[in-house]
């Protein structure tokens, strides 16, 4: 069965979808990162989804939904890489993601998760280094 | 020239975007537009699997004058649309989703047409032309 990937970087769980999802697949990914967030302790999530012609509103309703989850589970979920043509269609079916952060690519994503951390002002107090 | 796909699992509903994508592409739609009715397509795939019960979905190019565009329908034998009007708001759903396959799809397409009664199924037709 396809399983998208789940790779971690210091203290952010990167995924980047490179297939055309079955919606099992999408619900697996979904189950898959909540226990990830759990057992890593990572603070982020970037999903990368600069791959997919298309977002329905499936799709669209899990990415919600894992960002909801992680947000329970003490981490920030940032969808990157959207295509043009998607952010239009999104918007016109009526989907425009309220309460997930977005930014245009990976790296932007995760500027964005390490700024929102270094702004949270408890922190360990000294420089542990997220491993 | 009509292609027919049998959708009574998750991979059809993959299957019908991949169809639509290539023929899509064959008229020369525009990237937007192909996105749109792509998406159109995947909500009205899975509804003729998750509400339909499973049923065809016909994808076939059409031609009106000198402009050229796609026609697809969808058709399942399942329960019917008992309220047409209803089913077609915003965020009114039987099925635990969003709300916005039927009435979101309706937006991303140029003409919908619905012909449905209770007991004898719904046929959902779409066409999108080139601009």
């Amino acid at each position: 069965m396809d399983r998208v990937p789940i790779l971690k970087i210091g203290d952010v769980l990167l995924v980047s979808i490179q297939i055309d999802m079955e919606d099992h697949v999408a619900l697996q990914l979904q189950e898959d990162l909540a226990e990830r967030i759990v057992v890593t302790g990572c603070h982020g999530v970037v999903i990368d989804i600069s791959a997919l012609d298309i977002v329905d509103s499936f799709v669209g309703r899990t990415l919600a939904t894992i960002a909801s989850i992680s947000r329970v589970l003490d981490a920030e979920t940032v969808v990157v890489g959207m295509r043009p043509a998607v952010a239009i269609t999104l918007v016109e079916l009526g989907l425009s993601l309220p309460g997930i952060r977005t930014a245009l690519n990976v790296e932007l994503g995760m500027d964005l998760l390490v700024q929102e951390r270094m702004l949270v002002p408890m922190n360990d107090g000294d420089d542990e280094s997220h491993d | 020239m009509t292609e027919r796909i049998e959708v009574t699992a998750d991979q059809d509903v993959v299957r019908v975007r991949q169809l639509v994508r290539t023929v899509a592409v064959g008229v020369n739609l525009s990237l937007v537009d192909q996105t749109k009715l792509v998406t159109a397509a995947s909500e009205l795939a899975r509804n003729t699997l998750v509400y339909g019960g499973g049923g065809t979905v016909e994808i076939g190019q059409v031609q009106n004058g000198r402009r050229a565009g796609i026609r697809i329908v969808f058709t399942d034998r399942g329960p019917g649309i008992a309220d047409v009007e209803l089913a077609l708001t915003d965020g009114y759903t039987t099925g635990g989703g969003l709300g916005l396959g039927l009435s979101g799809a309706r937006r991303l397409v140029d003409e919908f047409d619905i012909d449905t009664a209770v007991g004898q199924g719904t046929s959902i037709t779409v066409t999108k032309w080139c601009r």
